[in-house]
């Protein structure tokens, strides 16, 4: 039941605080958003949900850093194949 | 798929990147040493083993799977407690899906609907609440499973029935905590595991402090990570920096997601209404202190332990069944004798062949053939 | 453990699922109309065993025979969907559009339908009138009659509203013969289209889960696209529809009946952003979701691309696609290279993920 899934908050419930509708990819669920109210989640906010519940907003940020961090191990690793061709074609 | 992006899932499941890591990975693996990695959440097992992750990692690199899936770790007995509630009058048991196919002593939750008894599929606790709103002759029940990335969720529901004060609905909890479970793994003598890959979404709840115990005393670096394929690559690949470094720390990989004090809402909401049981029983593992949760007190009317003088059955795993060894890592699911012989999905012995987090159901239906053996199907 | 030891584990149980199934529950379950595992146990070890004859032998979809000159398919399907009613059509047109797409997939025209009724005590007759429109509407535009029928009435709680059953009867007039053993090492495996969408549709319109989304079903007849698809690809091997236990199912059976491999690449499988969406959310695969206006098809390599090119000329195949292919080792098993470059297994279903949903 480790299944937590990003989903993009679309609107919070004006009726029933703490309810938010959450999309993830096209298909909309009712989610608790009660335990990510110090983020302030609104609109646009990604969160990771799970069973119903938001368990953290996903910091986008975040999310670039790791992502140009794996990109530079891919480069490095581009780099030395390249590196390696050019030597034997020497 | 050729489905429209999912953001923050298909960045993660590039395998250009995915190559560069494997490089680095390769890199830090120095010659003639072995490296035993843990991951200890099921659902690492699952990305592993559903994404090939084990075809870009060298021999050198092995991974073991931890006892971090919560259906795995439910012992028989706490099954037939279950479905002796669901046998009761006017009582309708709901529980999430994977729950349904696993064994206890006299069959499993699906055999007892066979047999008559009201249980529903559920995502959500929350849908559990409507169902008892919806249905106030029932007596609804649910079936409270999961590690501490699921207890808050429990906890919120129970608050929530409070403030609506329903009558007809109670929760049978079964949640149990992770470190615990870390510790009984490392305190078995024969395991030879250099690194931990870290639940990240337990950690979302807990924050990554808890383990710090098994970096600085234990001298066991530990990285807690994401779930997509390359958060799992990034986290061998930061395990192994730390190894080659001679460092033992506790790392966050799973930044965009895990805050590294956790969710204090979350600890808040389960401290307020639950509390640890002095033991519980984990299958494979034995009796634990401190490793698991109940309802407290002051919230009796939504435990149905209280309220259905549940028999407590206490019931051996079958003789044949070697989940408990699965579980502590001690072998990989095909070193088990009745693995895809006796027990396969469709006819399981164990937990392990039954959750989609088990290691054994993983490993037999998605693992079999790694690209190795098949290097000619794949080429040709 | 030395990894030859792993490999006689693995040969062990090859071995094991080789052997003839066994029917060893006492009760029926769930799982066992849900397609996969189950379902082909209990037809292969419970009726295959009791009816046991040449035409059933084969356990494809439709039972082909000659009378008289004439070369017929003949199919049965039985529809318990819930709800009855869902975004994009009604029990009626999966009981007209199933049935027809069982024949047009042997390469069959069909013909005639019959219809059985199943009605609740207190179902609404508005209802009734309304599935009965959907089937006459579907089955004209399939180009099939719908020619004798029964109807029973049985108590309240006896039956959930209403089960239909329609069987029906096409004729074979062109020289094809398709089978699933008929797969070779170099064919290529096509879809007709995105999957998953009747089955998720379908989870979604019960309610239980309190998902939403734009996803209707696919329900379609599929003869003008098989006939578009022999046309362009005369050497067609096996064509089936995806329902029950999805595409994963028939690649399954395809893989065991030829006993080839079938490799499938996990980026050129066509899935809607909502299917995968509620998918993930579920947790569960979009391969062994249930489709009803698609089909799977193998084709000879060189004829692939044509094929699907003729297909995206026609409504409902735009999203046609080649998936994978062939190949001779390990011989029936289905392998998916998934997206992040890795291999994974994809077994026959076991257990009932989406229950009646067709």
């Amino acid at each position: 039941m480790c299944l937590g899934i990003p989903g993009e908050v679309v609107r919070l419930d004006a009726e029933r605080p703490g309810m938010a509708t959450v999309n993830v990819g096209g298909a909309r669920r009712e989610v608790n958003v009660m335990l990510v109210e110090e983020d302030r989640v609104g609109p646009g906010d990604w969160v990771l949900i799970h069973v119903g519940f938001a368990l953290a907003k996903i910091d986008e940020e975040e999310a670039r850093l790791t992502l140009s961090h794996l990109e530079e191990m891919g480069q490095a690793y581009r780099d030395e194949l390249r590196a390696i061709a050019e030597s034997r074609i020497d | 798929m050729t489905a429209a992006g999912m953001r923050f899932v298909d960045e993660f499941r590039d395998r250009e990147k995915a190559r560069g890591v494997a490089a680095q990975i390769a890199k830090l693996c120095e010659p003639g040493r072995h490296y035993g990695l843990m991951e200890i959440c099921g659902g690492h097992t699952h990305t592993i083993y559903k994404h090939g992750i084990e075809d870009y990692l060298p021999e050198a690199v092995q991974l073991v799977h931890g006892p971090g899936c919560p259906v795995c770790v439910i012992p028989m007995g706490r099954v037939d407690d279950a479905i002796w509630i669901a046998e009761q009058e006017g009582v309708t048991m709901t529980s999430f899906g994977d729950l349904l196919r696993v064994p206890g002593s006299r069959g499993s939750f699906l055999d007892a609907k066979a047999r008559g008894c009201d249980i529903r599929m559920v995502y959500s606790p929350l849908d559990s609440l409507r169902i008892a709103r919806d249905n106030p002759d029932r007596q609804v029940v649910f079936m409270a499973i999961g590690f501490e990335t699921t207890t808050p969720s429990t906890a919120m529901t129970v608050l929530r029935a409070a403030a609506e004060g329903l009558e007809n609905f109670s929760v049978f909890c079964n949640h149990v905590t992770i470190i615990p479970a870390l510790q009984a793994i490392l305190a078995s003598p024969d395991l030879h595991i250099d690194g931990f890959i870290g639940p990240g979404h337990v950690s979302t709840v807990i924050g990554c402090e808890p383990y710090r115990f098994i970096a600085e005393e234990r001298g066991r670096p530990f990285v807690v990570a994401g779930f997509e394929p390359l958060d799992i690559l990034q986290s061998i690949q930061m395990l192994l920096l730390q190894l080659h470094e001679g460092r033992s720390e506790v790392e966050n990989q799973y930044t965009r997601v895990v805050p590294w004090e956790g969710n204090q809402k979350a600890l808040q909401a389960i401290d307020e209404v639950m509390e640890p049981r002095p033991t519980f029983e984990w299958r494979g593992l034995g009796w634990i202190p401190d490793s698991a949760m109940r309802l407290r007190e002051r919230y009796a009317r939504f435990d149905a332990e209280r309220i259905f003088q549940v028999p407590a059955t206490r019931v051996a795993d079958p003789p044949a069944c070697q989940c408990g060894e699965v579980l502590r890592g001690m072998i990989k699911p095909w070193e088990c004798r009745v693995f895809g012989t006796a027990c396969t999905p469709e006819t399981p012995i164990g937990t392990c062949m039954v959750s989609s987090e088990g290691a054994c159901a993983a490993y037999y239906n998605f693992g079999r053939f790694s690209r190795q053996r098949v290097r000619q199907a794949s080429s040709a | 453990m030395s990894e030859r030891t792993e490999k006689d584990v693995l040969e062990r149980i090859e071995r094991i699922r080789r052997r003839p199934p066994r029917v060893t529950d006492e009760r029926i379950t769930l799982a066992h109309g849900a397609g996969g595992k189950a379902t082909h146990t209990l037809i292969e070890a419970l009726f295959l065993d009791a009816f046991r004859n040449p035409l059933l032998e084969p356990l494809e979809d439709q039972a082909v025979f000659t009378i008289g000159g004439a070369r017929l398919a003949f199919t049965t399907d039985t529809y318990v969907v819930s709800p009855l009613f869902f975004p994009g059509g009604d029990i009626g047109d999966l009981a007209v559009n199933g049935t027809v797409n069982d024949l047009a997939v042997s390469g069959a025209r069909p013909l005639y339908l019959s219809a059985g009724f199943i009605l609740e005590e207190g179902f609404p007759v508005d209802d009734l009138r309304r599935i009965a429109a959907s089937m006459a509407a579907a089955a004209q535009r399939a180009g099939v009659q719908i020619v004798t029928g029964d109807t029973k009435v049985v108590q309240r709680g006896k039956a959930d509203g209403c089960f239909v059953n329609t069987a029906g009867i096409g004729i074979l007039e062109r020289p094809v013969t398709l089978s699933a053993s008929g797969a070779r090492p170099g064919d290529a495996v096509i879809v007709s289209g995105p999957v998953g969408d009747h089955g998720i549709t379908i989870m979604l319109a019960r309610g239980e889960l309190g998902i939403s989304s734009d996803l209707r079903s696919d329900t379609a007849p599929l003869t003008a696209l098989v006939g578009l698809l022999l046309g362009a690809a005369p050497q067609t091997r096996f064509i089936r529809d995806a329902t029950r236990g999805g595409v994963a199912t028939i690649c399954n059976e395809l893989a065991q009946a030829s006993q080839v491999a079938v490799v499938l690449e996990e980026e050129a499988i066509p899935v809607r952003p909502e299917v995968r969406g509620a998918s993930e959310i579920l947790g569960i695969d979009p391969l062994y979701v249930a489709c009803e206006g698609r089909f799977v098809a193998v084709v000879a390599g060189g004829e692939a691309e044509a094929a699907v090119a003729a297909l995206r000329t026609h409504p409902g195949g735009e999203g046609a696609a080649v998936i994978g292919r062939i190949a001779d080792d390990p011989p029936g098993l289905v392998l998916v290279n998934t997206g992040f470059g890795g291999m994974r297994i994809v077994d026959m279903l076991v257990g009932d993920p989406l229950p009646r949903i067709c």
